[in-house]
């Protein structure tokens, strides 16, 4: 896979960069047509994702690496996500509701 | 008793054995990796208390009103493309295409630049129409803190990276480093383009 991806030459920078700039005019298009909101936060979100997978994937090199190396990155965030969403979320909203 | 041998040398020739690098990189990436994760940890803490806020208090007010998303556009833009520069500058470093990774290095280090003087030009603006840390125009003092703090923290480290970026690119000229120096710079700064996406994302377009 590595040097199948080194032959190509700079090319894969190139098709990364472009699809970074084709997913950042859709989120900038998607506030500027006012999607209804719950889509809009949802859309949003996904393709945020989509660009730090790509940027993480391509131009930081993981998808090239050991295994072992983008599981010991990847998986504390993914406990991180699910931390942060479980208890601040409730929190936050109990907040809102005695307000 | 010839298969129990073959078997414990399996084991000692497994990774996590010792002796080896599991990761199967060297420790300098490897210490950069670890410092992104925990420098992640930063930045969520920002953002998490920003959600928390935000949606504690049930209202923000409107940022298309406040900000210029053109402008903020074409920050990320900038940001996007000296991320790539920096990605064909480490692959030519390694490569061994040395006429290469000098001027995209000056590259990256020109959007960093265009970058900060975008959210000079930004902050400017802001204060100017009387946002404070502690109190703005818009009724809810927290919306200018939570700004300040966060995009003040991701500035900080894209001057940083500016400094990091351009003694990478004089160590380079000297020939002082190897290429898995620049490539480790390289890593940096597209961590600083990734935390931008999620600023981006969360601070101005949500």
């Amino acid at each position: 896979m590595t040097e199948e991806a080194h032959a190509g030459g700079y090319r894969v920078y190139g098709v990364v960069w472009f699809w970074l700039l084709v997913i950042t005019l859709l989120e900038l298009g998607a506030v500027l047509v006012h999607l209804p909101h719950t889509l809009l936060v949802i859309s949003l979100l996904i393709m945020a994702l989509m660009k730090a997978g790509l940027i993480i994937a391509y131009f930081m090199h993981l998808r090239y690496e050991k295994l072992s190396l983008a599981y010991a990155v990847v998986t504390p965030m993914f406990f991180l996500a699910i931390v942060l969403f479980a208890f601040l979320g409730p929190d936050a909203l109990s907040v809102l509701h005695r307000r | 008793m010839a298969h129990g041998a073959v078997d414990q040398q399996q084991v000692l020739a497994s990774d996590w054995s010792g002796g080896k690098s599991p990761f199967a990189v060297g420790w300098p990436k490897l210490m950069m990796w670890l410092f992104l994760v925990s420098d992640t940890l930063t930045f969520a803490g920002l953002l998490a208390g920003y959600g928390v806020i935000r949606i504690s208090l049930g209202r923000w007010p409107v940022r298309a009103e406040i900000f210029n998303l053109y402008l903020v556009g074409a920050m990320t833009f900038i940001l996007i493309c000296s991320s790539a520069t920096m990605a064909v500058a480490v692959s030519a470093a390694k490569r061994g295409d040395h006429r290469r990774v000098i001027p995209y290095l000056l590259l990256t280090v020109l959007g960093g630049l265009l970058f900060l003087c975008g959210q000079a030009y930004e902050w400017t603006h802001f204060i100017r129409e009387g946002a404070r840390l502690f109190g703005n125009p818009w009724g809810i003092p927290q919306f200018s803190a939570t700004f300040f703090i966060t995009t003040g923290f991701h500035g900080g480290h894209v001057s940083v990276g500016v400094l990091y970026l351009l003694v990478t690119t004089l160590r380079w000229s000297r020939r002082s480093i190897q290429p898995e120096s620049v490539e480790i710079a390289g890593l940096y700064w597209h961590f600083v383009d990734l935390v931008w996406v999620f600023i981006f994302t969360l601070l101005y377009l949500i």
